[in-house]
Order: C-alpha cells, then structure tokens, then sequence
C-alpha cells in the first residue's frame, strides 16, 4: 500500500511539474497576443487555465497520497510549514513553499473579477518565482535524483521555460504582435 | 470690443450683492424653469444634473478651459469671480456637499479667485492643474482630483454615482455656475427675458479668427442665445466677405459655411446644421486658408492630444489626422477621400471618453463642408489664395 | 428589447487588443487596424442576442484583462 501511495505520489508530482510547465509557457504565449494554429488567441488562455488547474489538482492528490504514506513521514504542518520536514528537509520545503504560492496564486485567480485586474496580475507575476521553485523540488526530492528519466524530463521543462522567458525579453515580442503605438497605463487601473 | 448685441449679464462688472441660500428642492425648481443648460460643452439640462445627483455629493467646478480656443473661464475668473464662487456656493449649501472644490487650468492665473475665496473665507478649494484638451472631461478630472493620473475613467460608473474620494461627484463648467449665481438672485423669468425660448439666456462667446484681417478684435463677448452668428461676426467687425466657414463650438464641433450665416446661434436654431453651440468657440476661417489644411492641422493636434489610454483613439486619431494631411496636398489619391471616411467612422463610440467621436465628428464636418475643396484638391487645385494660413 | 437581454461592454481604460473576444464572438466583434474590437452592430455596446449569450459569457471569462463586461441591456438615463 505504501509503495502504491509512494507511486501515485510521485506520478501526480511529475505530471502536475509537466503542467506547470505547460502552463507558464502558455502564459507567455498567451501575453504575447499571438495566435496558435487550432487553438486561437482564447484557446491559448484557456489551455494555459485547465493546464494551471489540473496541475493544482494533481499537486493537491500528490501532498495527500504522500501525506497517507508512512515512508513519506509528512506532518499536516509540513504541508503549510516549509522547511520543517523529517524526510530531505530542504527540498520538502521548497515543495511546500511552492504549495504555499499555489494556493495564493490559483485563490487570488479565481477571484480575479472581484479583486480586479491590478491585484489580479501583482500576484501573477508569483508565478515566475514558483515555477523554479517546484522544479527544484522536484528534482531536489524526485526519489532517484541520478534517475536519467527525471532529470531529462526536469532538462526539458527547463528548457521550454527559458526559450518562452527569453521570446519574453526579447523585443520581438512586441504589442501582441500588431503594430501600434503602446498605450499609457494608468497606474492605477479601474478598481 | 465694440458689440452691438450684447447683453451684459456675467462680464456686466456689478456688485449683486450676498447669494441667495436655497434648499436642494427650491433649487431644483428654479433651474427647471430657467431652463438652463451646461454652457461647458455637453449643453445638458442643468437641473436634471442637479436632480440626478446623490446624498452629500463632492460639487466640482470646472474652469479647466481646456478647449484650446477658448478664452471665457479665464476672463471670468477675471472680471467676475465672485459668480462663479457663488454658484458654487450655492449648490454646496442646497445639496449639503461633503467638499467642494474649483479647478483652474494652467492657462488661467487663478490669484484673482483665490483672493475672493480668501476675502469671503468661502469653503470652495481652489486646485491649479495642468493638462490638455482632455483634462477638462469630468472623469480625468475627477481622477486628477483625487491625486491619480488625468485619465478618464470607464463612463459605466459616471462620477455623478462615483468621483471625487468615491463619492457622488457633480460636475459643473465655470460658466454654468456663474449663470446659476445670477438665476438664484434675478429667478427664471428673468433668465428667460432673453435668448429664445427652447434655449434661453446669454453665453459666453470666444471669437477667434484664423487671421487678424478676418477677426481684427479677438476676444470673449456674452450674447443671448439666439443671436445670428452674422449679427456676432457683423459686431467684432468681421469683413465677413473675407471668411470662408466658421467652426461653431470648439475643435470637436461643426463647421459651419458662409450661407449659414443667419443661423441662429442656439441649440435648435444649430442643429439643421448639425452643430451646437459647444463650449461658445467661433472660429473663423479666413478664405485666403487652405481648408483642408487647417482641417488636418486641428486633426493632428486633437491626435496629440489623445490622452494616450485606449487604444482606438491612441492609434486611430493620427492616422485620420496623417490620412487628411495627405488629402490636403492637391494631387492627392482619390482613394484617401474614402480612407477618411472610413477612419473617422472606425473612432466613433471606442474609447473611455468622447475625444475620439468629437474629433471624428470635426473631421466629417470638414469631409462634408468642405467637399467641393476636396474635390478640386483631387483635381490637383487648390482653390485658397496663398495656402496656409 | 426583451427583458434580462445583455449588452457587452468594454472598459476601455483596460483593453488592450489581446483578440480573444472576437475569436469567440464574431458575430457581434471584429478587429481593428491594431487589432482592437469593433462592434459590428454600430452600437457602443452591442446587444446580445439570447442564442449567443453562453459566447458572450465565454469572450468575458477569456479576456486576460478582464476589459469586458455583460451589463442589462436596458440602461437609466441621467
């Protein structure tokens, strides 16, 4: 039972960093204003949102499954508490922080029409520090650290992320991909 | 400047003595049956204004003058301050505001007004602010009042439900207030003595001319609403042989050509023309002037104005503007006349405020006074004598 | 007009021409030279016909800025 709940720990864990990923360089993709061939400019962003989503859930069936493992030995504090772990302390907390941001992250979002657009995209810019964060810890905590598979997969992701963040920096990446002159934002958007 | 016409209510100079006080209920009646209307630029009802607003509301005047040919907010916070304060005053104490406040534009020195404020110990916070033609409109400045940038808002919450620190905001030009101040003392009947009956009163008139031969005496003059824009024209002693059109109301207002004359300057008398009296702005175009050419450089400058927030109006305004300028070389492309078009369409009814569609509705009324220029310009003629002007 | 009917409204001060909404509601919206909406109805904001309110909700919750907005299709007057 242990080994099963060990499993499904790790699968969700995998599965959820691979939509995380997915989901930051939708982000990017989606920002950017450009469309993607059968997806649309509104298939983008709603990708990027089942992507964010569905990585959340498998992050809450992942704590659960490891939190019911013994070998696991996770505290409930350990879930909200970073860095207060028995098992590879450091890289657990990271996992939690991560957790922690997530939770913030995904609340704040779904309540974006009620908080409004300037708090809305304040704490999205969370995510550029979570990301990195819940791919140390999985590559900090991924049971078989020297495991080819994990870490190949961990190259990839890194990969996809810094090829996105890099188009992001670049002046290419323009007004959404039309030529305009920028706006002047207020800095203080309608409540 | 010598004017026949004129009735000399608000630049009259005289002592009126102290402002009358007045409940919410007896103010609304007595502008009712005035019939007053906003002498700002939007010509609205005052009292369904005044009726409209909320419980304690933040009462704002508004000397912004920000429509750029207009001189009346500065000659009345010159010559007759105390009106304005009294206005104010007025609707402070019927309406039981929380704050009132007046805001001056840059253009205007606002040491006479601040003097009165000061001699009468009146509540009214006199704020001096910067800005442009936009700055006047009531949500950038309602924005600029509580310490945010001068952008106007989204008009789904109008100030008058929420402005000034989130309260119910009314908004009233300079020259409204001054009216008001004369109404409370002199009543209805009286206001209505002259002027025409759908649209009574005096207002405000800036009469500017592209040249000093075609306006030699530019200025501001009060004349009832109703006089004859030749009668106004005849009295500041324009040769009116020499003008080619008048644009009526201010930069986002109409133009209006020389066999209009005898159009009444009034809001019903203006509107078979498509007009209004706006903002009181005459602006004569001296016929020696390249229409087109004066066109596209007020197109341009409305362009720049664009407060620069949305995107129809940041983008679409000076390629409308670039399009005419082209159209106002002679030899220009048949096809730009329609591009125009197009474009001053394509700004209607897209963004916060009414500077794209005002702009938009000046660039029509050029297309459409100036048609037969249009035309010879596409011939490769230019029909003024000596291009700009 | 029937009643509960929608108009779809666009807060400017937000809009930044991202496109989605027209990708989903082609009927009502199409883009500008700089990819900004346009309504295609010529009102400011286009009346929602009932058949296309579930498209409508759905260009709402796609826009990244939150610029859109279904507002009663019967407004007060001042």
């Amino acid at each position: 039972m242990s080994e099963a709940l060990w499993a499904l720990g790790r699968g969700t864990g995998v599965v959820a960093l691979v939509m995380f990923t997915v989901t930051i360089v939708l982000g990017i993709l989606g920002r950017s204003g450009r469309s993607v061939a059968g997806l649309g400019r509104f298939g983008v962003t709603e990708v990027h949102r089942t992507a964010a989503l569905t990585g959340t859930t498998l992050v809450a069936v992942h704590v659960t499954s490891l939190f019911f493992d013994p070998y696991a030995q996770l505290r409930l504090v350990d879930v909200v508490f970073p860095f207060l772990g028995a098992y590879r302390p450091l890289w657990l907390g990271l996992g939690t922080l991560a957790v922690d941001l997530l939770l913030v992250v995904v609340t704040v979002s779904l309540l974006r029409e009620k908080v409004g657009p300037r708090v809305f995209r304040t704490v999205h810019w969370a995510t550029y520090a979570l990301w990195p964060i819940a791919l140390a810890h999985a590559v900090g905590n991924g049971t078989d650290r020297t495991s080819s598979w994990l870490l190949a997969l961990a190259a990839a992701c890194a990969g996809a992320v810094v090829v996105a963040v890099g188009w992001r920096l670049s002046p290419s990446y323009g007004e959404r991909g039309w030529s305009r002159t920028p706006r002047r934002l207020p800095s203080w958007p309608s409540p | 400047m010598a004017l026949t016409l004129t009735t000399q209510r608000l630049l009259a100079g005289l002592d009126h003595g102290p402002a009358p006080r007045l409940t919410a209920g007896g103010l609304v009646d007595l502008v009712e049956a005035s019939g007053l209307t906003g002498r700002g630029g939007g010509g609205f009802p005052t009292a369904r204004k005044i009726r409209s607003i909320g419980r304690r509301p933040v009462v704002v005047g508004n000397a912004m003058e920000s429509e750029y040919l207009s001189r009346k907010d500065a000659v009345l916070l010159r010559t007759a301050p105390g009106l304005v304060l009294d206005g104010l005053e007025i609707l402070a104490s019927a309406l039981r505001a929380r704050r009132v406040l007046l805001a001056v534009g840059h253009r205007i020195d606002p040491g006479r007004v601040r003097e009165e404020v000061a001699v009468r110990r009146s509540p009214v916070e006199v704020r001096h602010l910067a800005g442009g033609f936009v700055a006047g409109q009531e949500s950038a400045l309602v924005n600029r009042l509580d310490g945010r940038p001068g952008l106007p808002g989204d008009p789904l919450v109008p100030v008058r439900e929420r402005g000034v620190d989130g309260r119910p905001t009314l908004v009233v030009n300079a020259e409204t207030l001054a009216q008001l101040a004369l109404l409370a003392r002199y009543g209805a009947d009286w206001f209505r003595s002259v002027g025409t009956s759908e649209d009574p009163g005096t207002f405000l008139v800036s009469l500017t001319g592209s040249t000093r031969d075609v306006v030699p005496h530019p200025g501001v003059v009060e004349v009832p609403r109703g006089t004859s824009l030749r009668d106004v024209l005849n009295g500041a002693g324009t040769p009116v042989q020499r003008a080619r059109a008048v644009l009526v109301g201010g930069y986002h207002g109409t133009w209006l050509p020389m066999a209009a004359l005898d159009a009444p300057l009034s809001r019903g008398g203006l509107a078979p023309y498509g007009a209004t009296p706006g903002a009181g702005v005459l602006h004569v175009l001296d016929r020696r002037a390249c229409p087109l050419r004066t066109s596209a450089d007020v197109a341009s400058y409305l362009a720049r104005e664009s407060a620069g927030q949305c995107g129809p109006c940041l983008n679409g305004l000076p390629r409308m503007a670039d399009t005419l300028a082209r159209l106002a070389v002679p030899g220009a492309d048949p096809r730009l006349s329609a591009e125009v078009e197009r474009l001053q369409a394509l700004a209607r009814g897209r963004g916060a405020c009414a500077h794209p569609d005002g702009t938009a509705h000046f660039v029509a009324s050029s297309m459409r006074v100036f048609a037969g220029h249009v035309e010879a310009h596409l011939r490769g003629e230019c029909h003024a004598l000596g291009g700009a002007a | 007009m029937s009643r509960g009917a929608r108009r779809l409204h666009v807060d400017w001060t937000r809009c930044d021409g991202h496109g989605s909404c027209a990708e989903l509601l082609p009927e009502l919206l199409a883009l500008d030279d700089w990819g900004f909406p346009v309504s295609r109805t010529g009102e400011r904001d286009p009346e929602v016909p009932a058949v296309l309110e579930r498209h409508a909700r759905r260009a709402q919750k796609a826009c990244p800025l939150l610029a859109l907005r279904l507002i009663p299709a019967v407004t007060r007057a001042p």
